[in-house]
């Protein structure tokens, strides 16, 4: 027993941040995940592409466990997620995550959403929470409007607070759930401008989304999703100019039309 | 704008609204006849017919009830805690509760200025009106006051409860002899204090995973919704001595309070379900995917705008509750109705229920008036980032 939580932890230290093995998920009697396994390393960014239901969205809200999975196993930073809720919390605490609907806390100010967690998860003291928020503001472009309510910013200003919510809990792991699909199409350079910065840090970014530049330019790794599955996976120019298989061919032949 | 101007514009509103179409015009006139001649009826009778000496004379009685004449400076004290507390959140929320505070003050001065009360009364009324605006100063100034006065509300309401009782050496007032306004408050705000936590436990628990806190949840809430009031404070009367055995023994007003506290739980709680139900399901994950834990998901981020956008409903239920205080009646307590049947029933007194019944309606009025203003006043205010 006790070598096997071993085994899982140096696992975790060593290189890979995120494992999964065969995870099975149903709605229902509808079979979403279809055996999905994937190992992430620290620092990598992946990119996951795909048609609309074909389970990408429903795949990285299980690594922060929004959904249940009913077959295979997730291990996240060393810690082996299970129904008991000490575990998901310690998962989540080290994995942010970035909403197509920004779910930023409305009744709060800016500042506020931002230092919720920190100082009640994180235990900061309010100073230093505070402080760390104004820095992330300042570095999303959005410093002088700490004192405003989320309903008085634009879509992309939201969007970029809540990827300053997500870092101002210092999460290893940042998963983004089509952080751009629900922008007008003038703000959604200046969430992927924010996110490509990101990019270049040392977080590990797992991102679901449907824009294929960004994908060739940031991404380590693109996976593309199908059915359920990954079905192809391997460096963007492998995956964008030389896809093995047809229906990867497919996909990226009517969305770069 | 000058007269004339003003004129013609209420002339050109009558045109438009009360006299628009021939049916309009007849339809304008008859009401105008019915409001002239009934108002007539009122004013003469307030003005002119009435005896209002059945007032002051029994002032005491539907105040306080039985309440012992020599403690009544008790009830004063406990009243000045109160106006403290609300001067100190006018100085700290302003708003509506300037209003409020207003419309205390208001009603202090006119007692102070009612030629038959007596100089003691006049004191205490003028205590009163300087503690509020001592509390307005307090609140604005110093911070350690803004950040504990939600704390000093919630300590109030069992130190009146003890004070109003006695405690130590002051004189045993037992609670059989609370009666009248002083009744009907404190039913009343007992059971606000308490059925709102109560209420927000209950419409927690039944959205809970935990099955059995599910199922005792909605055995809870339906059963209690499915029996009319009277029947609660009648089972409260009852069955509470018998299921806490001979060992402890609840005063009468204590078994009521707790009969109201349990029933409106009930309505709190389904109220309050229905503002989380309108909580988009991405505040709940977005709590989950900082790490919030259950408590402080809830705490931080559900009831803050469940609770924001039931106020006025749950206003609505405050103000029921302090109308329904009326049914202690049947349980042998006098609140301020019931006081008021026995001004009325006293031989001394035949004839002048209208007199009594009009004080009392006017009482219940300003209050609830002023409550459903709080409401208006929240509603607007709830509008994020606008207030």
């Amino acid at each position: 027993m006790a070598t096997e939580k071993e085994a899982i932890i140096s696992a975790g230290n060593e290189e890979s941040i995120i494992v999964c093995k065969d995870v099975n998920k149903w709605f229902g009697s509808h079979h979403v995940l279809r055996g999905v396994s994937l190992e992430v390393k620290r620092g990598e960014v992946i990119v996951i592409i795909g048609p609309s239901g074909s389970g990408k969205s429903t795949f990285i809200r299980t690594i922060n466990a929004l959904e249940e999975i009913q077959k295979g196993e997730i291990t996240v930073n060393g810690i082996r997620l299970s129904d008991n809720v000490s575990d998901i919390e310690a998962i989540r605490k080290e994995t942010g995550m970035v909403f197509q609907q920004f779910n930023l806390f409305p009744h709060m100010t800016i500042l506020d959403n931002l230092t919720l967690a920190p100082i009640w998860v994180r235990k900061w003291p309010k100073s230093k929470a505070e402080k760390i928020a104004l820095e992330l503001l300042e570095r999303v472009g959005i410093h002088d409007q700490a004192k405003k309510y989320p309903g008085q910013l634009s879509g992309g200003q939201q969007q970029r607070v809540a990827i300053a919510r997500t870092l101002a809990m210092q999460p290893e792991i940042i998963l983004f759930d089509e952080p751009t699909s629900a922008l007008d199409p003038e703000m959604i350079k200046e969430v992927l401008d924010v996110m490509k910065t990101l990019a270049g840090s040392d977080k590990t970014l797992v991102v679901v989304t449907h824009e294929m530049k960004f994908a060739q330019e940031v991404a380590d790794r693109v996976l593309f999703f199908d059915g359920g599955n990954i079905v192809e996976s391997g460096p963007p120019a492998q995956i964008f100019e030389n896809p093995e298989h047809d229906r990867t061919k497919l996909f990226l032949s009517q969305i770069l039309k | 704008m000058s007269f004339l101007q003003q004129k013609s514009k209420i002339i050109d509103w009558m045109k438009k609204n009360l006299f628009g179409s021939w049916i309009n015009a007849i339809i304008t006139c008859l009401f105008a006849i019915i409001i002239i001649f009934i108002a007539k009826a009122v004013l003469k009778f307030i003005f002119v017919t009435a005896k209002w000496d059945v007032i002051p004379a029994n002032l005491k009685i539907l105040m306080v009830g039985q309440y012992t004449a020599s403690e009544v400076w008790r009830v004063w004290l406990s009243l000045s805690v109160a106006v403290f507390l609300l001067g100190v959140l006018w100085g700290v929320k302003r708003g509506v509760i300037k209003t409020v505070s207003f419309t205390i003050v208001a009603i202090f001065a006119i007692i102070l200025l009612l030629p038959f009360t007596s100089i003691a009364t006049k004191i205490w009324a003028a205590v009163q009106i300087l503690l509020t605006f001592a509390g307005f100063w307090m609140g604005n100034k110093f911070s350690f006051v803004k950040r504990y006065h939600l704390a000093g509300w919630l300590i109030s309401v069992p130190v009146i409860l003890i004070l109003l009782n006695g405690v130590g050496n002051m004189k045993d007032v037992n609670s059989n002899l609370w009666g009248g306004f002083l009744l009907t408050v404190l039913i009343a705000v007992v059971d606000i204090v308490f059925s709102f936590p109560l209420g927000i436990l209950l419409a927690l628990g039944r959205r809970s995973k935990l099955v059995v806190v599910r199922w005792f949840s909605i055995i809870y809430i339906e059963v209690i919704r499915g029996v009319p009031l009277i029947t609660v404070l009648f089972a409260a009367q009852l069955l509470l001595p018998l299921f806490l055995g001979n060992g402890l023994e609840l005063n009468n007003v204590l078994r009521v309070m707790i009969g109201f506290t349990l029933f409106n739980a009930a309505y709190v709680a389904e109220t309050v379900r229905g503002g989380m139900q309108i909580i988009p399901q991405g505040q709940y994950e977005a709590a989950q995917a900082l790490g919030l834990n259950y408590v402080q998901r809830m705490t931080f981020v559900i009831m803050p705008q469940a609770l924001r956008s039931v106020v006025p409903a749950l206003v609505g239920s405050v103000i029921e509750v302090f109308k329904d205080t009326s049914l202690v009646a049947i349980v042998s307590l006098m609140d301020l109705l019931g006081i008021a049947k026995r001004v009325v029933a006293n031989p001394q007194f035949l004839g002048r229920q209208m007199e009594v019944f009009l004080f009392v309606a006017a009482i219940f009025f300003v209050i609830c008036t002023v409550m459903s203003k709080i409401s208006k006043h929240m509603e607007i205010s709830s509008s994020y980032g606008k207030n």
